[in-house]
């Protein structure tokens, strides 16, 4: 088990590193050169190029990237040059607010999905059940960034209960939770139905299987039976599919981040590529791309953790 | 518990329908059979005579598009059929308790054994460790070697044979007046299934239990068994001692059972493999008169137009044939 774990987080920084370097290359292949961008129309030639020598434009490609890694592995994600600050910096000020986004809209869904999935197996073509199909199916369709204008619309706009734009930087924690529902919901949403329909599925699927009878005819409890013989077989899916799904949320959560106007790490992206901002596309793509990799290796090991014969297979 | 009958299990006019697409399909008409305290039953027929059917009907555990029409199963001086799910479920594991037909399937794969073995110990109110000693001890008595050791072991770290005994195993811990044992051995091979009837064997003469054997295989019912049950596309047709069956066949459908046996057709010269003609009837729209009848090789002018009753031809031995 330790082994696996070795191995998964080496197979991991592996990822990452190859994930940064095809989007340097391909950051390379994007027409518009950053020191022009920045320096606007009228700069000569000698500005573009001491430019380009401050951001380490100048260096042939290879280089650049080794010595990337290089500074990364000192902790140094380089300086935003538009911003005149470390991109570390900037990172770290907007990344707890993307996390806690993430960890919200994720754990409603959990919280929420789960249980209905697990009630509808139990309960197959019951009124609850079919209920809780069509509904699943339409948060599903319903594209996040849709799901939070309305959301706005109606809580903040027209019913005033939660504030309409911004993360609460300058409010304590209570206002800043405030500020975290509407986006979390937004974002959590089309989970639950995802994570409803799929336990439902494999739960009526472990349901079937012949241990769960062997279980019934020892006489074991019904609750027992589901929830520490079944359960745990049908969980491991979704166990997977969350790990993929809070890595592609931590960038996903950009569209709620513009509407709420919230600071956050998707939003970034979305401004340093608009920009150019070298430095800090590296920098975010790198953070992601590693809290993308961290979230789908502990769900992997969470599985192996759960399903002995995943274990025994390592 | 004393049994006034003397039968742990008496199944009376049993029948169990399944719905399928708009189709019912009679599986199960008019059963009825006794389990001898203390004995053990065999219960034969080809598949889809409605043998699994019978055990799971005994035991409540149909699927949910089946639904018992009619019958009685008494147990202990209950109507099984009657009693509410609660206390089926404080029956199923200590009065009456059950092994499956697939060892690879019937045991949990992301628990440990050892916590199976505990979990069915759930009623008993003694300290985990006196449970946990529990099951070890049931899990040598059934041969599994080091057994200490290999509590925290999970199932797919042990062979079927193996697997079959832990589930053997967690009877011993629960120790039934009545054990339904479906196929045991049919998913093992030969060796095995040897051992697995041994095991059963002791486990009938140390606890004095009663058993309820359903299997295909005549030679381990005759080596087994004390009683045997003759079942055809759902119906009872023959029933006896073990001696009447193999020594005094009256159902034609038993003398062509017998015939199909593989151990007899090793014995003979012969290498083409006996079958029965025809097919099994169609359970949905049931022919009238013997249900064996279009495939019986002795079948009389009568056997088209009415169905046979159960006669007793000998104590204890009765058959559902106009021949007698």
């Amino acid at each position: 088990m330790i082994l696996y774990m070795v191995k998964r987080t080496a197979l991991g920084i592996v990822i990452i590193m190859l994930a940064v370097t095809l989007l340097y290359l391909m950051i390379h292949a994007v027409p518009g050169d950053p020191a022009t961008v920045m320096l606007g129309p009228r700069a000569t030639p000698e500005l573009i190029a001491a430019m380009e020598q401050r951001m380490g434009l100048d260096k042939p490609l290879p280089m650049q990237i080794v010595s990337f890694f290089g500074r990364v592995l000192s902790g140094d994600l380089g300086v935003d040059v538009f911003a005149e600050r470390p991109v570390a910096e900037t990172i770290v000020g907007v990344l707890p607010y993307t996390l806690v986004l993430v960890a919200a809209g994720m754990s409603w869904a959990l919280l929420l999905g789960v249980p209905l999935g697990v009630y509808s197996a139990t309960h197959p073509d019951s009124w609850m059940d079919k209920a809780a199909g069509v509904s699943s199916v339409a948060f599903i369709a319903m594209p996040p960034f849709v799901v939070g204008l309305y959301a706005l619309l109606l809580f903040a706009v027209t019913l005033g209960w939660f504030p309409v734009i911004g993360g609460g930087q300058e409010k304590g924690w209570i206002g800043q939770l405030h500020h975290l529902v509407l986006p979390a919901f937004a974002v959590g949403l089309g989970w639950v139905g995802y994570l409803a329909r799929l336990v439902r599925a494999s739960m009526l699927e472990v349901l079937a299987e012949n241990h769960v009878r062997h279980a019934r005819a020892h006489g074991l409890p019904h609750n027992v039976i589901l929830y520490r013989y079944v359960l745990r077989i049908a969980i491991l899916p979704a166990v997977t599919i969350i790990g993929i799904g809070i890595g592609a949320m931590l960038s996903g959560v950009v569209f709620a981040e513009i509407i709420f106007a919230r600071p956050g790490l998707g939003k970034l992206i979305f401004v340093a590529v608009q920009q150019r901002n070298f430095p800090l596309i590296m920098g975010t793509v790198l953070v992601t791309t590693t809290l993308f990799v961290i979230a789908t290796t502990l769900s992997d090991i969470l599985n192996a953790l759960l399903d002995p014969r995943i274990r025994s297979r390592l | 518990m004393v049994e006034p009958t003397g039968n742990i299990l008496q199944v009376r006019n049993l029948s169990v329908e399944f719905k399928a697409r708009k189709r019912v399909i009679k599986a199960l008409r008019d059963v009825s059979l006794d389990v001898p305290t203390g004995k053990i039953v065999g219960v034969v027929g080809e598949s889809g005579c409605g043998k699994s059917t019978l055990i799971l009907a005994i035991m409540r555990l149909l699927a949910p598009n089946a639904a018992i029409t009619g019958g009685e199963v008494h147990f202990g001086g209950r109507d099984l059929l009657k009693v509410p799910e609660a206390d089926m479920q404080s029956l199923r594991g200590t009065d009456i308790s059950m092994i499956f037909q697939d060892p690879l399937t019937s045991l949990n794969p992301v628990v440990s054994i050892g916590r199976q073995l505990i979990d069915v110990q759930y009623r008993d109110r003694s300290s985990l460790d006196s449970k946990r000693q529990r099951a070890i001890q049931a899990l040598s008595q059934v041969g599994i070697p080091d057994p200490a050791a290999r509590m925290d072991a999970y199932p797919h770290e042990f062979s079927g044979g193996m697997r079959q005994r832990i589930a053997i195993a967690m009877t011993i811990i629960e120790e039934p007046r009545l054990l339904i044992a479906d196929e045991p051995t049919t998913a093992l091979d030969a060796t095995l299934e040897v051992q697995i009837i041994h095991e059963l064997k002791e486990l009938q003469r140390r606890y004095q239990c009663s058993i309820l054997f359903v299997s295909h295989h005549l030679g381990v019912v005759a080596d087994l068994c004390d009683y045997v049950i003759v079942m055809y596309a759902g119906e009872v047709v023959e029933q006896g001692s073990v001696r009447d069956l193999f020594h005094d066949v009256r159902h034609p459908y038993t003398e062509k059972l017998m015939e199909c046996d593989p151990a007899r057709i090793v014995r003979s010269t012969e290498r083409s493999f006996p079958t029965i003609p025809g097919d099994l009837p169609d359970l949905v729209d049931l022919p009238s008169g013997c249900i064996f009848g279009a495939r019986c090789h002795r079948a009389l002018q009568q056997c088209a137009a009415e169905a046979p009753d159960t006669r007793t031809v000998a104590p204890g031995h009765a058959v559902a044939c106009h021949l007698y």
